[in-house]
């Protein structure tokens, strides 16, 4: 393999071939990829973990095992796990199907394991935010919500969730940035897309040095660009979802912020 | 079980040279990162702006996927693409971002009345810091290690999709030849090198913080 | 009216918090229930408007058996406040006070609006409106709380330690609001305290409960003072009740002393002409002011009189007032001289220690005399 590399002049040459952007193995195309998969990803992650954590959070039930998971889980290598399960999965998979433009026909089989990988990744920073945001919500106030007359569903809507939302952002953010860069790994599934292609198939290209690592490095830089963005949005979102009594932001007056709540994830 | 046993047999040089790469790549970015982030934290814990500057700045390098930190560093470094030092920089980039969050927000609780007292006794700063805060701040501290020893030790693997040579071939190597042994043979080390650590940052807590033990009902 | 008719609650532990309670509280009246940490306040107050369900035993409201009301319906006729107010941190103080309207299906415009005209009623400016819980303090938290309980006009008040988290003098503030507001309303208030100074302050009727939530007494605030039904009531009310009870005793028509009095304003030569005893009560528009000592005048004769040379230490008390006030202005007047003033504020007169505790005296022969007949 090389040991003199081509370094940013040559990405700097790769970025200038508008095939590498537009081409349909281009940039663009692999971004494309790249996102439809963070958001189905995330949001069948979220929909498992968000209303199993406000379940948790309200009976107290399965915190202990969903917090020993979430630990061991961090301990277990993300490569590891998604070649077992292409190893263990693939050749059970015989659907030949493709997805439009996202899934190449014969890609189903290296897709499913990638994407169970990712998404049990991403269940557990959701779960465990979810239920500590909720537990965390002042026990008076939502007493006060029932006796006012609310409905244990209008309790968790207007009181419980609007109190646990910073937790509840914060967790899907984590997930979100662990989907996106997890998802460069996952591209060690054959056939399966997103930047990590780039960066994959760069890797069995290092010796071709207008090939292999400027494609690598461009995916890779993108990829980085994406996840910061991806970081300001949600920072963005929690202006919007979050309240203003809850995340003591733009509140004065008096000066008395409510209470800062600290993330238990971390990205 | 055998069959791992005869796997580990059969193929322990290549196994322990990569087990040695990998130790070093636990252990050594785990120090550093610490090393670096304690300073840091105790600035970003005095000023305003030195932590709203540090905390930002953090936060950016761990939003950065570790494969990519892998790919730029050697164009920044002048490493070769290769070389072990790239994950090595790269994971101590982790473990500082990670834990200088924890140090700070661990300082910052210390309660102020504490601090006052330190003071008011006659603590320079940095003997309350040495005296006081850290010792205060150590449990907090120790837990973030712990998760940041951890998430270190399941990141090295994915330097094996760039071709750094470390346990994580074994999961390659059983992608290439459709086996499961060298893979289930992986996971089993990455794990338990994991729960190592967490085992003993946790042992060498209670060691430094013998007073939380008298507390414990 | 709302009366518990045996009602038994045995938590799932085993333990009994309610033990077959017998209780009327009748409508319009303030009803306070008091006991020891423990003794069952809240799961009894809490049975009310079903946050606990009775193990055995009915509860009518009105006559309605409260079982046979759906739980969110009857909450929603029902106002509670709770000890810290349990605000929505992430509403405002407006959406707060909105909630029980808006649940019965009111627009959020409609609301608010009434909800602003509450704030001035319970004592808040209007311009904390847009204001979040956390920007309040502790009292205000409290008053909104308790607009928020009434904002939809329910006919009973269920108030839970509502101001046990504040200071003092705050809570002294929000205990005499609540009781202006009750002249306005004539809620079913059943309030729970553990304080029995606050129980005899609020209550029209006090509930005394003992251990394992029975009831020891229930009665209005004098009487449970002078004629405690055992010794856990008596240990309970305390040590000087004899002395509270007579803040529940008229003063009657005292014996009222002239006084030659001191215009604010006058010079010093005419303070030692008028004084007595060595002190002169000096008034500004026929309103007391304070004492003046006499002998220690210097010899500017000719300079006015200014209020800061007189001793504020005496407490007013009313003409139609009681036994105990009329006590504490003589006891704490430096003089000796208990100011009594008129309805209007204006000097009446004064009166001494020591025909105090006649009138005293007289009226506990007069209550000795009743009791052995
Ligand atoms: N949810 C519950 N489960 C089991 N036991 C309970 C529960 N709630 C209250 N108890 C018990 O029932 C008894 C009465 O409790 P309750 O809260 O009604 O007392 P309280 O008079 O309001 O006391 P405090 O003045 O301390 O508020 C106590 O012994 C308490 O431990
Ligand atoms: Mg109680």
């Amino acid at each position: 393999m090389s040991s003199d590399l081509p370094g940013f002049a040559s990405l700097g040459r790769w970025l200038n071939d508008p095939d590498n952007w537009l081409g349909s193995g281009g940039l663009l195309a692999h971004l494309r990829e790249h996102l439809a998969f963070t958001v189905v990803i995330v949001l069948v992650a979220a929909l498992i973990a968000i209303p199993a954590g406000i379940w948790m959070g309200h009976t107290g039930k399965g915190i202990l095992l969903a917090g020993g998971f979430a630990n061991a889980l961090r301990a277990v290598p993300a490569l590891g796990l998604l070649i077992l399960l292409i190893v263990e999965l693939s050749p059970h998979i015989h659907s030949r199907t493709g997805v439009g433009n996202l899934l190449a026909p014969g890609a189903l089989p290296y897709f499913i394991p990638a994407a169970l990988v990712l998404v049990i990744l991403a269940v557990p920073p959701m779960l465990t935010n979810t239920y500590a945001g909720i537990q965390a919500v002042d026990p008076r106030a939502a007493d006060a919500a029932r006796g006012a007359g609310m409905s244990p569903l209008q309790v968790a809507l207007r009181v419980e969730i609007p109190c646990a939302m910073p937790l509840i952002l914060a967790g899907l953010r984590s997930a979100t940035l662990q989907v996106i860069a997890s998802l460069t790994v996952a591209a060690y599934a054959p056939l399966v897309g997103g930047l990590g292609r780039l960066i994959v198939d760069g890797q069995q290209n290092l010796i071709d040095p207008s090939l292999g690592y400027p494609a690598m490095l461009g995916a890779g830089i993108t990829v980085a660009v994406l996840a910061l963005v991806a970081d300001g949005a949600f920072a963005l979102a929690g202006r919007y979802v979050i309240s203003p009594g809850v995340s003591g932001r733009r509140i004065r007056g008096r000066g008395t912020a409510a209470p800062q709540q600290s993330t238990l994830t971390e990205s | 079980m055998t069959a791992l046993w005869d796997y580990l047999r059969d193929n322990h040089a290549e196994i322990q040279s990569w087990a040695v790469t990998t130790l070093w790549l636990s252990l050594l970015p785990l120090l550093a990162g610490l090393a670096l982030a304690l300073p840091a934290g105790w600035l970003a814990a005095r000023h305003a702006w030195t932590r709203d500057t540090l905390l930002a700045l953090s936060g950016a390098l761990y939003t950065i996927p570790s494969l990519v930190l892998f790919l730029v560093l050697p164009e920044l470094l002048g490493t070769r693409i290769l070389s072990a030092v790239n994950v090595g920089v790269a994971l101590t980039i982790y473990v500082f971002a990670l834990l200088v969050r924890t140090i700070t927000d661990a300082l910052t609780a210390v309660p102020s009345e504490l601090l006052a007292a330190a003071t008011a006794i006659g603590h320079s700063n940095l003997q309350r810091l040495w005296a006081v805060q850290l010792p205060v701040a150590t449990p907090v501290i120790a837990a973030g290690l712990r998760v940041a020893a951890v998430s270190n030790v399941s990141l090295i693997s994915v330097a094996s999709i760039i071709g750094v040579s470390q346990l994580g071939q074994l999961f390659t190597l059983g992608e290439s030849t459709e086996t499961l042994t060298p893979i289930v043979l992986g996971l089993i080390f990455f794990v338990v090198l994991a729960f190592l650590y967490d085992g003993a940052i946790l042992a060498l807590t209670r060691v430094l913080t013998p007073w939380r033990k008298a507390a414990r009902p | 009216m709302i009366r518990f008719n045996s009602v038994t609650k045995r938590y799932a532990d085993g333990g009994v918090a309610v033990d077959s309670l017998d209780l009327v509280i009748d409508s319009g009246e303030i009803t306070v229930l008091v006991g020891p940490s423990g003794c069952g306040k809240t799961t009894t107050l809490r049975m009310i408007n079903r946050m606990v369900e009775p193990t055995s035993g009915h509860i009518l409201l009105d006559g309605r058996d409260v079982t046979q009301i759906k739980p969110t319906e009857l909450r929603r006729g029902i106002g509670y406040v709770i000890q810290q107010a349990g605000l929505f941190p992430n509403y405002t103080v407006l959406d707060n006070i909105a909630t029980v309207p808006r649940l019965l299906g009111k627009t959020r415009r409609a609301a608010r609006r009434q909800a602003l005209e509450l704030l001035g009623k319970v004592g808040l400016d209007p311009a904390l409106a847009g204001r979040y819980p956390a920007q309040l303090s502790g009292g205000q938290q409290q008053r909104v709380g308790v607009a928020r309980a009434i904002a939809a006009d329910p006919p009973v008040l269920l108030m839970d330690e509502p101001f046990s988290a504040v200071d003092p003098v705050v809570r002294q503030q929000l205990q005499r609001d609540l009781l202006q507001l009750q002249a306005d309303l004539h809620k079913t208030i059943v309030f729970v305290t553990h304080d029995i100074d606050e129980a005899i302050t609020l209550g029209d009727r006090i509930a005394v409960m003992r251990n394992g939530g029975r009831l020891a007494q229930l009665a209005a605030p004098a009487e449970l003072l002078s004629r405690p039904a055992d010794t856990f009531v008596a240990g309970f009310v305390g040590r000087d009740r004899g002395y509270r009870a007579l803040g529940f005793a008229s003063a009657g028509h005292l014996p009222l002393h002239d006084e030659a009095v001191l215009r604010i304003g006058e010079p010093r030569g005419a303070a030692r002409d008028r004084g007595q005893d060595g002190w002169v009560l000096v008034v500004q528009d026929a309103l007391p002011l304070g004492w003046l000592r006499t002998t220690a005048l210097d010899d500017a004769a000719d300079d006015p009189v200014t209020p800061e040379m007189l001793n504020l230490g005496g407490t007013l008390a009313d003409e139609s007032g009681t036994l105990r006030e009329a006590l504490d202005a003589a006891l704490s007047a430096p003089s000796g001289r208990g100011v009594v003033v008129h309805e209007d504020g204006t000097f009446a007169g004064t009166v001494t220690a020591s025909e105090v505790l006649a009138r005293i005296e007289s009226r506990a022969a007069h209550l000795r005399e009743q009791a052995t007949r």
